[in-house]
């Protein structure tokens, strides 16, 4: 074909080169969103509570995805320091995926249940007074502001729709479960369950 | 993988490779033009010159072909084709694994099979100890291991669960959870008040003398049952000595009291699932070392 043809009409250019930048989509990610081990969650994993789900949009909220990545690789040196490498069944209902790419702090993805709550408190007040070398923003207003209980429910019901599994109870329960809590314990909650169901010995 | 899903990606893979292929042959050209050296294009009297690729970057393309054909049959790629090697990431974790275990399983049972207090002044034990402190135990007890507002020093004589070997594992492994009540509703406000007094007076500090007597007998109504009639504390109950001046929740006047009214629930998390026992043997023996330097 004479390139001619193909630069002078630009409405064929534009089809052509999305079917030549679609190979890659197609073959490396439209498998996924069909496969067993991407869509089938691990033995145990639940959709997050209220109080959590809450916990996890303030965790959003404040950008800790930016510094905190959520995914420990399978190579030795992450595993000793970090735990069982992730695996894809543990992020099936997370809309979006945490996972982050950058490591400014730690990575979080089994942080859950590795420190007190109060410790997670007094590192989220002012991570200077636990960790003097630290370098982490402090957030005391989390220990200001409540959270909204109104939108939690929505929240949830628009999870269901892309495919976790809340209950009608589940989202009936939604304002009472988080009424009156203060945003720093939607947040610690939503931490200490980080990455429990999988357990490995180090 | 599905067999569907895995033609999907041999087909698509197969066709990309002969489609890149075939338009680098195609568009080949060897020779450059003799009579016009240009495409025919002419814009505001600029004319675009139709030169032949340069070998080093055709043949550069043709590397990357073939080197993209050789990596699908050596590693996995082609759908459900494991590859010719029989790499899989998991595996590599898995040896990566194995070969660290070969290399220090050794030495740590040997740790292990030792007691505690034997291997407490060993310099290498010392060493591993305190990386493994560093990596699990100094967010809360601090990199000097000195302890922190509510996270108690390791480094001084005072324990509150007890400092020998056997406990100090066994609070690695099993976690410590403090459950000092809230006593404001149940004393009131002058009980809390007389017991703080009381508290300061069994410290040899300044106390109101009155106050301290009235608090004594409410001490040893409630906080006898723990803390022991002379406030010395009880490492079963994790009650902390009363008497030596050391505070986890601060010595002042106003704590005292904060932690009398409000209670002290401190949490030390339990590592037996996460760290092997070698580890916490290791860790155990640092920690125990601490004091006794």
């Amino acid at each position: 074909m004479k390139h001619d043809a193909i630069e002078k009409n630009i409405g064929l250019m534009i089809i052509l080169i999305i079917v030549a930048l679609s190979f890659g989509t197609l073959v490396e990610l439209v498998p996924l969103l069909f496969s067993k081990e991407t869509n089938e969650p691990i033995a145990g994993l639940k959709p997050l509570p209220a109080l959590e789900l809450e916990g996890r949009d303030i965790y959003i909220r404040e950008g800790c995805n930016t510094c905190h990545s959520q995914m420990i690789r399978p190579l030795r040196a992450e595993t000793e320091r970090y735990g069982h490498y992730s695996v894809a069944g543990e992020f099936v209902y997370d809309h979006p995926f945490l996972w982050g790419s950058k490591r400014t702090g730690p990575d979080l993805a089994r942080v859950g249940k590795r420190y007190s709550d109060d410790w997670q408190r007094a590192h989220l007040y002012n991570p200077r007074d636990v960790v003097p070398e630290s370098n982490m923003p402090a957030f005391p207003w989390l220990f200001e502001d409540e959270i909204n209980p109104e939108v939690t429910g929505a929240k949830m019901a628009a999870l269901r729709k892309v495919g976790v599994p809340y209950t009608d109870d589940d989202i009936a329960g939604a304002s009472a479960a988080v009424a009156g809590r203060k945003e720093i314990d939607a947040l610690v909650a939503y931490l200490q369950q980080l990455g429990t169901l999988l357990q490995s010995r180090r | 993988m599905a067999s569907f899903w895995s033609y999907w990606i041999i087909i698509l893979t197969t066709v990309t490779i002969v489609g890149i292929s075939w338009i680098l042959f195609a568009n080949r050209k060897r020779e450059q033009q003799p009579a016009d050296k240009t495409t025919g294009h002419e814009y505001d009297g600029i004319e675009e010159l139709d030169n032949p690729l340069p070998a080093w970057w055709f043949y550069m393309f043709v590397i990357t072909i073939v080197w993209g054909v050789g990596y699908l049959i050596v590693y996995p790629g082609m759908g459900n084709f494991a590859g010719a090697i029989g790499w899989t990431q998991v595996g590599q974790y898995d040896k990566e694994v194995a070969a660290a275990e070969q290399k220090y399983r050794d030495m740590r049972d040997r740790y292990l099979a030792l007691p505690i207090e034997e291997i407490a002044a060993d310099p290498a034990v010392r060493k591993m100890g305190m990386r493994m402190f560093a990596n699990n135990c100094a967010q809360c007890h601090g990199a000097d291991a000195k302890g922190r507002y509510g996270f108690p020093n390791l480094t001084d004589e005072d324990w509150i669960y007890g400092g020998e070997p056997a406990t100090i594992k066994a609070t690695l492994e099993n976690g410590r959870q403090a459950a000092m009540p809230a006593w404001g509703s149940i004393i009131g406000d002058k009980g809390v008040a007389d017991v703080t007094q009381y508290v300061l007076s069994i410290n040899g500090r300044d106390a109101n003398e009155s106050q301290a007597t009235a608090g004594q007998t409410v001490f040893q109504t409630y906080c006898v049952a723990c803390h022991g009639p002379e406030g010395l504390g009880n490492h079963a109950l994790g009650a902390p000595n009363l008497t030596n001046g050391v505070w986890l929740y601060g010595g002042s006047e106003e704590q005292i009291s904060q932690t009398i009214r409000a209670g002290r629930n401190g949490v030390m998390p339990a590592f037996k699932d996460t760290l092997s026992e070698d580890k916490i043997h290791i860790i155990a023996a640092y920690v125990y070392g601490l004091s006794k330097q």
